[in-house]
């Protein structure tokens, strides 16, 4: 596709997604991009790299579950080669020698424990004021509501009650006190989008999400509670013809959204990403 | 049939859809003149609505032993959706053949202003419904104006209800001329008058058949008409800079086009400021090629042919057709700050990029938001609009809103936080030229930044004047105003009078302060080189230069360097008696216990203490992001 081709909808997307980049780039003090590897994480690498010219002039930070599929890690350090990152990598060692995991625990405690926690620690830790996520509005009913920048209490509350205004292209602009703001590129992105523009611009990404024995993984998580769905598409563009057909939600295969009725809600609130 | 959620957007599961990027669209219109019936109806029959919803409400309504009602169907809808924890405004889902569409915010909500415009400021199209029985009430006339407070032109009327008024033609057109003639007070145009009967889906998206008289299009058939937002392209160049990048050996200037387009060759003026220079490259990535042109919505990296002073904030535009640049203009705002919005308070204008101090001058009218009917006031409450005269603390660059919507509206913030916005309607020119003492802040807008003074204290030989020398030529090189005071010059000319007594130490310490205060104040960066031994002369020189930016920089090496290096035979001189009071043989030099920067000339490189200089400055004199690095 032509690069010149700037009213296609891709593109007006990415051009929307760069431009967020780089207002909160000029906004905060100080910015880090947590990753988790998967594809709409990759996605934001390649943005943020279009937005600064080709360096990402910020820390990524993976919170590394110690749940990780083996490829991950492997895509993990390819990835860090080829696009040059400054990575920092965190643990919740503390949790893991309570015996906090899988085999002993439900997925929320664990997803809780061994993610929210580390990451909490490591905002408080750089003293990051602003946070770049890969949240998009389609995931899940409870993200419809997000906001291009969304700011966060000392305690990584979101007060989705009485959220500031958002209008004109002037987002909110100053984290709270002791809190940050959360910066949401792909919002306006769907999961289609998302492969599109992955094919379009020939972005790296995990193997995984292609199928293997008739099976896929459309979202990526920890491996014991992270199930491929029964899919036949085992490269991009079958990828791309199934996600036009398919009716079943993205995160079908995450078992941390179907404990309970609110899991995903309860996660939220307590600083999920 | 979609089985979707509707608060799911249905793109993924439409492959039929030609244009999958959904337009958001708002529904307003007079309480009861049947928004919600309409949207049931729009939802029903476009084929919208979750499985089993339609047979689900009928069985509730059964139970209830009410009638069914299409409202019903968007009532369970909101309902479901508000169960999650995060309504604010609730987004509605439809799609038709063309493409998907998304309804911002429910009809009736609460807090209906603030959602209108975090809604509808991005909506690109409105539907307001009148019922044609009752014809046009104060939330349609109300309505209409809030639409064209936030800019949305694509309007059409939906004249509801039909059915009750037997399709009259007749009627029909009495309401579209009294509408009219209202929307055109608004600069308002609606592109149809479409006469519906949302209650029985007639020309919603079926022609109704009992309106043979009707010729124009459905409701969905003018949706499908829209175009997906305004093309600003064909608007003059608006390239608000977003920040300076200098990651490595390229400066490139980062920026969203949000109106008009840009080529590499063309000529640009950065205002305020007034600057020009020519657009080298576009530096995009991955390459190797980069665009041809960036239009409208595309963000540019730019690199210029001169290097001239850029900060965020400014607009680049062709020089032929550039934006407005003041500091008075009068706005129509809306208002929705917890805290009544008053004059002379401060609060941040936000321009596209720019931020700057501003207050309102004067409230002209406040309008009452039912009635549309204007009165006087001194403050300004709560979901309420008016009309003001903003003044900003300086220069900004904008538009008329009728001239450049997008560089002709701003939001005002106050604590961080939004709590308004307007739209600029008048500049105000200044009631006559500039008269008067010149001011520091012309001078700054005139130089491009603001004065400091930079005091280069340490022994004779340590390095003050070969470093200052060099920091001079690096700012001038990069346009600054920059002018050197040596301590050596000023000794054979306004000092000759002084010898090396503590006294006349203190007194020449006292006159470069002043010369420089002097340099400072006709807005240059003032390089002052004197050995400056005592601490609490340097001390009274900084209070004396304390309305300007001050670095002190200790120029530090070890007395025996100095005088190894002795370049000027003095501590030869002073060895053999030749010079009596000679600092750091005979009289003593106190070291600054707290410079802003402290350089081991004899571990550092002139050109690392320079750089080490110049970060000095650039942190005293921009923030983060501004281009302030020579």
């Amino acid at each position: 596709m032509s690069r010149n081709a700037q009213n296609d909808h891709l593109t007006r997307l990415e051009q929307t997604s760069i431009h967020v980049f780089r207002e909160a780039f000029a906004n905060f003090r100080s910015v880090c991009m947590p990753w988790s590897m998967g594809k709409d994480s990759n996605v934001l690498i390649w943005l943020a790299r279009k937005a600064f010219c080709g360096k990402i002039p910020f820390p990524l930070l993976h919170i590394d579950t110690t749940y990780e599929f083996p490829e991950m890690y492997e895509f993990r350090e390819k990835a860090k080669v080829i696009h040059g990152i400054d990575l920092i990598v965190r643990v919740n060692e503390d949790a893991i020698r309570r015996g906090i995991g899988y085999s002993t625990h439900d997925p929320v405690t664990v997803t809780h424990e061994l993610k929210t926690v580390p990451f909490k620690a490591a905002i408080d830790e750089f003293k990051w004021d602003a946070l770049v996520t890969g949240i998009r509005r389609d995931e899940d009913p409870t993200r419809a509501k997000e906001r291009w920048f969304s700011p966060r209490s000392a305690e990584g509350n979101w007060d989705y009650k009485d959220q500031p205004p958002e209008f004109w292209g002037q987002f909110a602009s100053t984290a709270p006190e002791g809190g940050h703001v959360r910066v949401q590129p792909l919002l306006e992105w769907t999961e289609l989008d998302i492969w599109e523009y992955i094919r379009r611009e020939n972005i790296p990404n995990p193997t995984l999400y292609f199928a293997r024995n008739g099976k896929r993984f459309r979202s990526l998580g920890c491996h014991p509670i992270t199930h491929p769905v029964d899919s036949p598409a085992s490269n991009i563009d079958e990828v791309i013809e199934e996600l036009k057909l398919t009716k079943t939600s993205e995160r079908a295969g995450r078992a941390q959204d179907h404990v309970g009725r609110n899991s995903m809600q309860e996660l939220r609130a307590k600083g999920f990403m | 049939m979609n089985t979707q959620s509707l608060s799911q957007p249905v793109s993924t599961s439409l492959p039929s859809v030609e244009d999958h990027r959904k337009m958001h669209v708002v529904v307003v219109g007079h309480v009861d003149h049947g928004k919600s019936t309409f949207v049931g109806r729009l939802l029903h029959d476009t084929d919208s609505l979750p499985n089993g919803k339609m047979e689900q409400v009928r069985k509730n309504c059964a139970t209830e032993g009410m009638e069914f009602e299409y409202a019903f169907l968007l009532d369970a809808l909101i309902e479901e959706q508000e169960q999650n924890i995060t309504i604010d405004t609730t987004r509605i889902f439809f799609r038709t053949k063309q493409r998907a569409y998304a309804i911002i915010d429910a009809p009736g909500h609460k807090e209906f202003l603030k959602n209108m415009v975090t809604g509808a400021a991005s909506a690109s199209a409105a539907l307001l419904l009148i019922d044609a029985k009752e014809g046009v009430m104060d939330q349609s006339r109300r309505h209409a104006f809030l639409l064209s407070l936030l800019g949305v032109k694509q309007l059409v009327v939906l004249v509801n209800k039909m059915d009750l008024v037997d399709h009259s033609e007749s009627t029909y057109q009495k309401i579209v001329v009294e509408y009219s003639a209202f929307l055109k007070t608004l600069g308002l145009n609606a592109v149809h008058f479409i006469p519906i009967a949302a209650k029985h889906g007639e020309n919603v998206v079926d022609r109704s058949a009992k309106m043979a008289w009707w010729k124009g299009p459905t409701v969905t058939e003018a949706l499908d008409n829209f175009d997906h937002e305004d093309d600003l392209t064909g608007l003059p160049l608006r390239l608000p800079v977003s920040d300076i990048y200098r990651f490595d050996h390229r400066r490139i200037i980062a920026g969203r086009v949000e109106a008009g387009a840009i080529r590499p060759g063309d000529e640009l003026i950065f205002q305020p400021g007034g600057r020009r220079s020519t657009v080298r490259t576009f530096e995009d990535w991955p390459g190797p090629e980069s665009r041809s042109v960036v239009g409208t919505g595309g963000s540019a990296s730019v690199t210029l042919s001169e290097q001239i002073f850029v900060e965020r904030g400014q607009v680049a535009a062709h020089p032929s057709n550039q934006p407005r640049v003041g500091r008075e203009f009068r706005a129509r705002i809306f208002w929705l700050g917890k805290e009544p919005l008053v004059p002379n308070k401060s609060y941040r204008l936000r321009l596209l990029t720019q931020n700057v101090e501003a207050v309102i001058a004067k409230i002209e009218k406040i309008t009452d938001a039912s009635t549309l009917e204007s009165r006087d006031g001194s403050s300004v409450p709560r979901d309420s609009i008016c009309e003001v005269i903003v003044r900003a603390t300086r220069n900004i660059a904008f538009d008329l809103h009728n001239e450049c919507p997008i560089t002709g509206r701003f939001a005002l913030e106050e604590g961080g936080r939004i709590h308004g916005g307007g739209i600029i309607l008048d500049a105000i020119a200044k009631t006559s030229a500039p008269s008067g003492k010149v001011t520091a802040s012309e001078r700054n807008a005139r130089a491009g930044h603001p004065p400091a003074v930079i005091w280069f204290t340490g022994l004779s030989g340590s390095g003050k004047s070969t470093i200052a020398e060099a920091v001079e030529r690096r700012l001038f090189d990069a346009a600054r105003n920059v002018i050197r005071v040596d301590g050596d010059d000023l000794r054979v000319s306004l000092n000759r009078d002084l010898g090396f007594s503590a006294a006349d130490r203190a007194e020449s310490v006292r006159r470069a302060s002043a010369v420089a205060g002097l340099f400072a104040g006709t807005g240059h960066i003032t390089l002052v080189t004197l050995i400056a031994p005592l601490a609490a002369d340097r001390a009274k020189a900084r209070a004396a230069l304390a309305n300007h930016a001050f670095i002190e920089v200790f120029v530090d090496a070890p007395l025996d360097v100095c005088e190894s290096r002795d370049v000027k035979g003095l501590y030869a001189k002073a060895r053999r008696g030749e010079i009596a009071e000679f600092t750091g043989i005979s009289s003593p030099y106190e070291a600054p216990e707290s410079p802003e920067v402290h350089i081991k000339t004899d571990k550092v490189t002139t050109e690392e203490a320079v750089d080490l200089v110049l970060g000095a400055i650039d942190k005293v004199l921009q923030g983060k992001g501004d281009d302030w690095e020579v």
